[in-house]
């Protein structure tokens, strides 16, 4: 296997070097080298990245790292999130947990993220993997408690169960007693999707009861606000928290033994959960609110006054969900009391409500731009905005790395001058040099991508939706943004030119959604023969893209790049452009 | 749409672009109409670059407001979270999940849009892409290998048509379809 070379290291100081190299980029660098070092590189990778599962075979991962113990999986694309791909489109794991089942036994962790997840994967994880720790099922769907019950059961040492924002069929609680006796080794728990009434709350006590590690405990909305105290106690060395719903009858016992509770919690940085809440219990919080950097309240039906009490007490606060109720007031306090804000997600209370039901307007945004110079992240739902607005914001977070600004009705233009919002995101990409992520709302002509696709450089994901007037606008963006590795348009009048002009482009990205545009059926047929490389798949769920002319556009669009060929598990709605596969129904 | 507004003085696709057709001929791209019409609505109300509701052959009338699919973007279980305090002062949609028996996912619907089992039954056909047989009180489903049933506040499985259309959408958490004996063991004796 190795050239015996005088001058080369052996294999295991090579290794030994290439095991403090952790990220991917750097790991696939080095397999670059040479082919010794490709050889030894890959003997020794224990973690791999899959961004999207159909861009390779399970085979050709075992076959070129035979040794992972770590590996990540990602789905359906991200616009699934908004039901825009149909149910039954594909990401099913379970080809990937039978075929790794033979090839790594000692597989210790598993991340997916939009995958189809069903029982029998997870009772075959159980079986298969010894040594199992982690298990992360991010916004998956298909498994139930039963699945859930057979990885409790069977992985003796299991570290994390995360089901975040996962579907899970809820058949009964006592899932949770499955953990054996023995299980002490928790470490991360977060069971906040479950709907149950019926998770077993005494199994869930006595579990947290023997495992003194356990960090990060997340409980789902059916847990009452009087068995917070219960658990906390059991857990004061907890760092991340979330409570179940937060409402009940105030009353003076219940409220000091809770606040009692949380001030034992002496690490507690960062809480979240909060349904249902009854603003007279939040003052039970204040002990540890000096502490807390993360905070979500983006379920908290509370009103300004409250969020602004709450807030003020969290000067040390770096991340903030909340929902639009914070209103500008809100984020004014904010902008003045939390001077390490990093992160800010603003949600929408009345998303399909014409008229705005509280007094959130761009100012709010605004505000905390002026006040947070360490800003990088921004999620912001609102019913209007000015370019000037824009402009300021840029001019004050030159940091920005992810930008999302949803004006909640499409085609909105600028309130004060109603020009398009062109200039003003053509400032966010100008000043904030490090942007990584932006989604673009508003009205918006061609001249916003060509702002982007000239200042963009290190953008590498772009969300777009009702923008653009002609192809001018794609073709800024897929010309333009080097780095660019992902990009989704929805509703825009982007059709066959700019896509074909660009198709190597497509090469060098993860992915392309387009859905409701204008690319024909017979263009995506040429891009899928004239690119092997990459496979065009189009969704259509009423009738086959065939049985119309050629000119005549398709509903949906995904390209990606793969070494896999097309896919194997299409459904009926689903046809591939590639020319080995004959388009037949 | 097909504007070639400025285009070919800033690029020079021609050379680069993978075309359709023979030299010459300019491709053309036929817009369904029936999507243009939110985008019309739009367009309408767009004001330094004026209208552009010229485009289409068929001018339909603006629709009412519609809900557009998957706008404005969140996630289904935040709207879920709105959804469910707002049902509870409302009385808005009815949620129930749809399972099927070797099907890998669920499916989430609202039984407050139909008006009886017939429609229904019909959704969950088209839904789930599969042929429930006849129903009758004495024998349920005939026909077919599936059964459609249902859990209700009790606790009970059901099978779905055996009560009155009001008290299953009252009572209905959540709905099965069932495959093989185990449905043809609900159709008598219910």
């Amino acid at each position: 296997m190795q050239k015996e070379m005088a001058y080369s290291f052996p294999d295991e100081v090579l290794k030994h070097v290439f095991s403090f190299i952790q990220s991917d980029k750097d790991r696939n660098a080095v397999s670059l080298v040479c082919k010794s070092w490709y050889e030894i590189e890959r003997w020794c990778r224990r973690k791999v990245f899959i961004g999207n599962c159909y861009a390779v075979s399970p085979r050709m991962v075992i076959r070129r790292f035979p040794e992972v113990r770590s590996i990540e999986l990602k789905g359906k694309p991200h616009f699934a999130d908004f039901n825009l791909v149909p149910d039954g489109w594909g990401g099913y794991v379970l080809q990937w947990i039978a075929e790794m089942a033979g090839a790594y036994p000692w597989l210790g962790e598993i991340r997916l993220k939009r995958m189809v997840v069903t029982d029998e994967s997870l009772e075959l994880i159980a079986k298969s993997f010894k040594n199992f720790k982690v298990l992360v099922l991010f916004s998956c769907e298909g498994f139930s408690t039963d699945g859930l019950a057979a990885i409790a059961a069977s992985c003796k040492n299991l570290r994390e169960l995360d089901l975040r924002e996962s579907e899970v069929d809820d058949l009964s609680g006592h899932w949770l007693a499955q953990f054996p006796e023995t299980c002490t080794s928790l470490v991360s728990l977060n069971i906040s999707c479950l709907g149950s009434d019926e998770v077993s709350f005494s199994a869930l006590e006595r579990l947290v009861d023997r495992c003194p590690n356990l960090r990060s405990l997340q409980l789902n909305r059916a847990v009452t606000l009087d068995k917070i105290a219960n658990i906390l106690r059991r857990a004061p060395q907890l760092v991340d928290f979330g409570t179940g719903n937060y409402a009940a009858e105030l009353q003076p016992d219940v409220f000091s033994n809770l606040a009692g509770a949380f001030s034992s919690c002496k690490e507690l940085k960062s809480l979240s959960g909060f349904w249902d809440v009854v603003p007279a219990y939040l003052p039970a919080l204040y002990s540890i609110c000096p502490r807390l950097t993360s905070l979500n309240l983006s379920y908290a039906t509370i009103q300004s006054p409250d969020l602004i009490k709450l807030v003020s007490h969290c000067p040390r606060l770096q991340r903030l969900l909340v929902l639009d109720y914070v209103e500008d007031s809100g984020l004014e306090e904010l902008a003045s009391s939390c001077k390490d804000l990093q992160e800010l997600r603003v949600f929408p209370s009345d998303p399909f409500g014409v008229e705005p039901n509280v007094s959130l307007t761009e100012q709010g945004l605004v505000a905390v731009s002026l006040g947070c110079p360490k800003l990088q992240s921004v999620l912001y739902f609102c019913r209007r905005m000015s370019n000037a607005a824009l402009v300021t914001i840029a001019q004050n977070c030159p940091n920005l790395t992810r930008f999302r600004l949803c004006i909640i009705e499409p085609k909105t233009p600028d309130y004060l001058t109603l020009d398009p919002l062109d200039a003003g995101f053509g400032a966010i990409v100008e000043h904030c040099k490090d942007l990584r992520r932006l989604s673009l709302s508003g009205l918006l002509t061609d001249h916003v991508f060509e702002y982007i696709g000239t200042y963009g450089k290190k953008l590498e994901m772009l969300s777009v939706a009702f923008a653009g007037d002609s192809d001018l606008g794609l073709h800024h963006v897929l010309s333009g943004c080097e780095s660019l590795r992902k990009l989704e348009i929805r509703d825009c009048p982007f059709g066959d030119k700019a896509l074909l002009a660009n198709a190597a482009k497509l090469e060098t990205m993860r992915s392309l959604w387009m859905s409701s545009c204008a690319m024909s059926f017979g263009a995506c047929k040429l891009l899928g023969q004239k690119m092997p490389k990459l496979n065009v798949e189009v969704i259509d769920e009423t009738e086959p893209p065939d049985s119309r002319p050629e000119s005549y556009p398709v509903d949906k669009l995904y390209i990606y790049r793969s070494v896999a060929g097309p896919r194997f598990d299409m459904p009926p709605f689903l046809w591939s452009m590639d020319e080995a596969v004959k388009i037949l129904h | 749409m097909e504007g070639s507004v400025g285009y070919d003085n800033d690029l020079n696709l021609r050379a680069t672009e993978l075309r359709l057709g023979l030299p010459g001929t300019e491709p053309v791209s036929i817009v369904r109409s029936n999507k243009r019409s939110l985008q019309q609505v739009a367009d309408d109300d767009c004001g330094v670059n004026g209208c552009k509701s010229d485009d289409q052959n068929e001018t339909a009338p603006p629709p009412p407001k519609a809900q557009i699919v998957g706008w404005p973007p969140i996630r289904s279980y935040r709207k879920n979270n709105i959804q469910t305090k707002k049902n509870e002062s409302e009385g808005g949609g009815i949620y129930v999940k749809v399972s099927m028996d070797g099907a890998p996912y669920l499916r989430k619907i609202d039984l407050k849009i139909y008006s009886g089992y017939p429609e229904l039954l019909q959704a969950i056909e088209n839904m789930l892409k599969f042929t429930i047989g006849e129903y009758s009180e004495r024998e349920g489903y005939k026909g077919s290998d599936y059964a459609p049933t249902y859990e209700d506040k009790d606790g009970d499985w059901m099978l779905v048509g055996d009560v009155p259309w009001e008290m299953f959408i009252t009572s209905c958490k959540r709905l099965r379809i069932m495959k093989g004996s185990e449905a043809r063991g609900l159709g008598c004796g219910v």
